[in-house]
């Protein structure tokens, strides 16, 4: 479906990893495709502008022409270049403050600020033991502050009682003097979504800013957006003043381009990042984790994470440890075939794994298609226990017993095989990044 | 509605278009296009969120053309909006109700906070507006305050809104609406869903549900399916477009939030690839900030300085 980031990298890396000496040139090249990916994963030009001139000026001194393997030099300067731009420590939110500390949530239309609101307030109220009270300062968008409340019952965190025809303003005031009766200790302040440039609303935040004092003032940020996120993230800053960005839809397939834009305009850490509808699905922002993910070196923490999603947890830790002794069998695969809809088709799956831009291309080649899937499905169920768990005997005479079984070819059964055979190869090499690490090792050849 | 539609466009792409058209002013202002002048043309489309295919088909129709000549901006505007406009001239298409359906049935589809129920509010207004009666279905059964916020919408616009508990499951929703809608001698029937992440396949696999159900009473129905691009979304809205497209089978498109400094370039991108009609777009938060898609607008917009 699209070409990830890591995969174009990879690609890229591959071809540099292969040479020995590496030329200016070679850097150039190198660096053309890096902006181009980064281009293509929504990160905004200035950025990825700012990113290759920094990246390519290390790239070329002599220090790395000089290495015995300048290629992967290549890959741990971007690679460095990318945690230093998305923010090398995890940042928390910090509350430090004589209470009622307040946090101001701002943002576009739209982007989630509302369910965000109410899931930071549930962190604090379970995980670090807060009073929380939250207000909806959203008189605009019809049943907005209606909203807040029924997810503050969900949550198990009080909201301030609705008035009819309030300012935002005027509730900014009353949910921080209610919060000093009642002894908060964080007041979470839900705002309007409002355009970066429309300048009435931008200057009624400021004034429940300048009213508030918030310790935090958090934007609100869609994953998924484009080039236009250094604007959003521009304007925000300079005219609110923003402590934190808290990302919103990272459970999409989105290449998360945004992420690195506002960090690098604003210079704002990433605090927090939303991953699912549910109250519960917000996550600590992982600089150097995501950096990986981005360079190819794939993400069995969250294959592993979505899988238990789909399959039955106690499957997943099976499956998990199966896949790190590289005992993947037929069996697992049968049940990999029988999940791989469920889990969002095989390039979602394959996605997280490190270096595959390649054979995503050799599985858009071979068309697999949900048929395929029947058909491998029906493959392996014509197989004995003892072929699935062993595929080593299979021989030519069981190889048309399982096609006349199944209804194939010897073709099909050896293509399967065949297939079962790389997915292991991968993930032998997913374990073996796991323990060593990428960057002293380079990326897996892909050959 | 006051003033014409093309200056509330333009007033509201005015602040996007006028950043994309005055960058290529001061690049191009009188100097040879030679290929540094390309590579920054390309960028600039980049930036615009039209995409690499995109910015790439314009950057090569210039060098085909005046590689090495003399070019003012206004030739490069001129070209920039041919191209934009070629592509997306066969796909500006009318959301055409066809009368025999009783009713005409709208699913409208959608990520998370695109406006999927703003949009349906307005379109609602719209149809009111002409003559047509007009069912709302509160199909987002999941977000909190969605339901509230469509029968307020129903309420302002003056159309009836079926509506369960939250939870309920969607697709009795809409088949309720539907049977209501019937017994009223409905016109239209929009139903509004939750919006779900096109890669959260159990999700998707609801939407197909939805009309499956839907189908019982009239096999024919959703006789359009609409999906909602917000235009702050980059590249993702491609396969936003895909997955919605084949799960859901989406028929038109609407984009909503033009009027910000996003400049909703993708879809350029979008209509190249997939060729799907675009029926509205979305240029406000008011009630009457929906407008009919126009190519040679949209273009015209985005490339003025």
């Amino acid at each position: 479906m699209f070409d990830s980031l890591s995969g174009r990298l990879s690609e890229v890396f591959e071809r540099l990893t292969k040479r020995g000496v590496l030329s200016e040139g070679d850097v150039d090249a190198a660096m053309r495709e890096v902006r181009l990916a980064l281009l293509e994963a929504d990160v905004a030009l200035p950025v990825a502008r700012d990113f290759i001139e920094k990246a390519r000026a290390q790239a070329v001194g002599q220090d790395v022409l000089r290495s015995v393997t300048p290629g992967q030099m290549v890959v741990k300067i971007v690679h460095d270049e990318l945690v230093t731009m998305l923010g090398e420590e995890s940042a928390e939110l910090d509350l430090n403050a004589p209470p009622p500390v307040a946090v101001l949530m701002v943002g576009l239309q739209g982007s989630g600020k509302t369910t965000t609101t109410a899931k930071i307030a549930k962190r604090l109220v379970e995980r670090d033991r807060k009073r929380v009270l939250m207000a909806s300062l959203d008189t605009r968008r019809p049943a907005a502050q209606e909203q807040l409340k029924i997810l503050g019952e969900q949550a198990g965190v009080p909201t301030l009682p609705i008035v009819e025809g309030q300012t935002p303003v005027a509730i900014a005031r009353r949910a921080m003097q209610a919060a000093k009766l009642q002894s908060i200790d964080v007041v979470m302040l839900d705002t309007a979504g409002r355009l970066a440039i429309d300048e009435a609303l931008m200057a009624e935040v400021a004034e429940v800013k300048a009213e508030s004092q918030p310790y935090e003032t958090l934007l609100v940020a869609d994953a998924l957006t484009g080039q236009d996120a250094v604007t959003v993230a521009d304007n925000f800053n300079k005219r609110v003043g923003l402590t934190g960005i808290v990302l919103t839809r990272v459970d999409g397939d989105g290449r998360g381009g945004a992420a690195l834009s506002m960090r690098a305009v604003t210079g704002c850490p990433i605090k927090l990042l939303g991953v699912g509808e549910q109250l519960d699905a917000l996550e600590g922002f992982h600089p150097d984790r995501i950096a990986g993910r981005i360079l190819g070196m794939g993400d069995v923490v969250s294959l592993v994470e979505r899988a238990a999603e789909t399959i039955e947890e106690e499957e997943a830790e099976k499956l998990a440890r199966k896949v790190q002794k590289g005992q993947f069998d037929l069996e697992d695969m049968l049940g990999q075939l029988r999940q791989i809809t469920k889990m969002g088709g095989l390039e979602g799956l394959m996605g997280m794994l490190p270096g595959v831009g390649k054979m995503k291309q050799q599985m858009a080649d071979a068309k697999i298609d949900p048929a395929l899937i029947k058909k491998q499905e029906a493959i392996i169920l014509s197989m004995t226990q003892g072929e699935r768990h062993n595929p080593k005997v299979i021989h030519a005479s069981r190889k048309r017993r399982i096609a006349t079984g199944s209804g194939t070819s010897v073709q099909e059964v050896n293509k399967l095989l065949k297939q079962h055979k790389q997915m292991v190869t991968t993930m032998k090499k997913v374990n073996k990044l796991g323990k060593k690490g990428l960057m002293r090792h380079g990326l897996p050849g892909l050959s | 509605m006051s003033g014409g539609w093309l200056s509330r466009l333009t007033a509201g792409l005015g602040r996007s278009a006028g950043r994309l058209g005055g960058q290529i002013g001061a690049v191009f202002t009188k100097r040879k296009l030679d290929q540094a002048a390309l590579d920054e043309l390309e960028d600039l489309l980049v930036a615009a969120d039209l995409g690499p295919v995109v910015a790439g088909e314009v950057t090569e129709r210039l060098r085909a053309d005046k590689f090495d000549r003399d070019v003012t901006d206004e030739e490069v505007r001129e070209a920039l909006a041919g191209v934009v406009a070629e592509t997306l001239e066969p796909v500006a298409l009318p959301l055409n109700i066809d009368r025999s359906n009783r009713p005409h049935v709208i699913l409208v589809v959608g990520v998370n906070g695109t406006g999927k129920t703003t949009t349906i509010g307005k379109m609602a207004k719209v149809l009111i507006e002409s003559g047509e009666k007009v069912v709302l279905a509160a199909g987002d059964t999941f977000r909190a305050a969605a339901i509230e916020q469509l029968t307020i919408w129903g309420e302002r616009v003056g159309a009836e809104v079926v509506a369960r508990d939250v939870g309920a499951d969607a697709a009795a929703v809409a088949y309720e609406a539907l049977a209501r809608a019937r017994e009223i001698d409905a016109d239209i029937l929009l139903v509004d869903t939750a919006g779900r992440l096109q890669n959260k396949t159990g999700l998707m696999e609801e939407l197909a549900k939805i009309g499956r159900v839907i189908g019982k009473l009239d096999e024919t129905a959703p006789h359009d399916v609409l999906l909602v691009l917000d235009a702050t979304t980059g590249q993702n809205a491609i396969s936003q477009v895909e997955v919605f497209r084949d799960v859901a089978a989406v028929s038109g498109l609407a984009m909503t939030k033009l009027d910000g400094s996003a400049r909703g370039g993708v879809l350029v991108a979008v209509a190249a690839r997939f060729g799907l009609p675009i029926h509205f777009i979305g240029v406000g938060e008011g009630v009457d900030d929906l407008q009919p898609f126009d190519a040679g607008d949209f273009a015209r917009a985005l490339t003025s300085p």
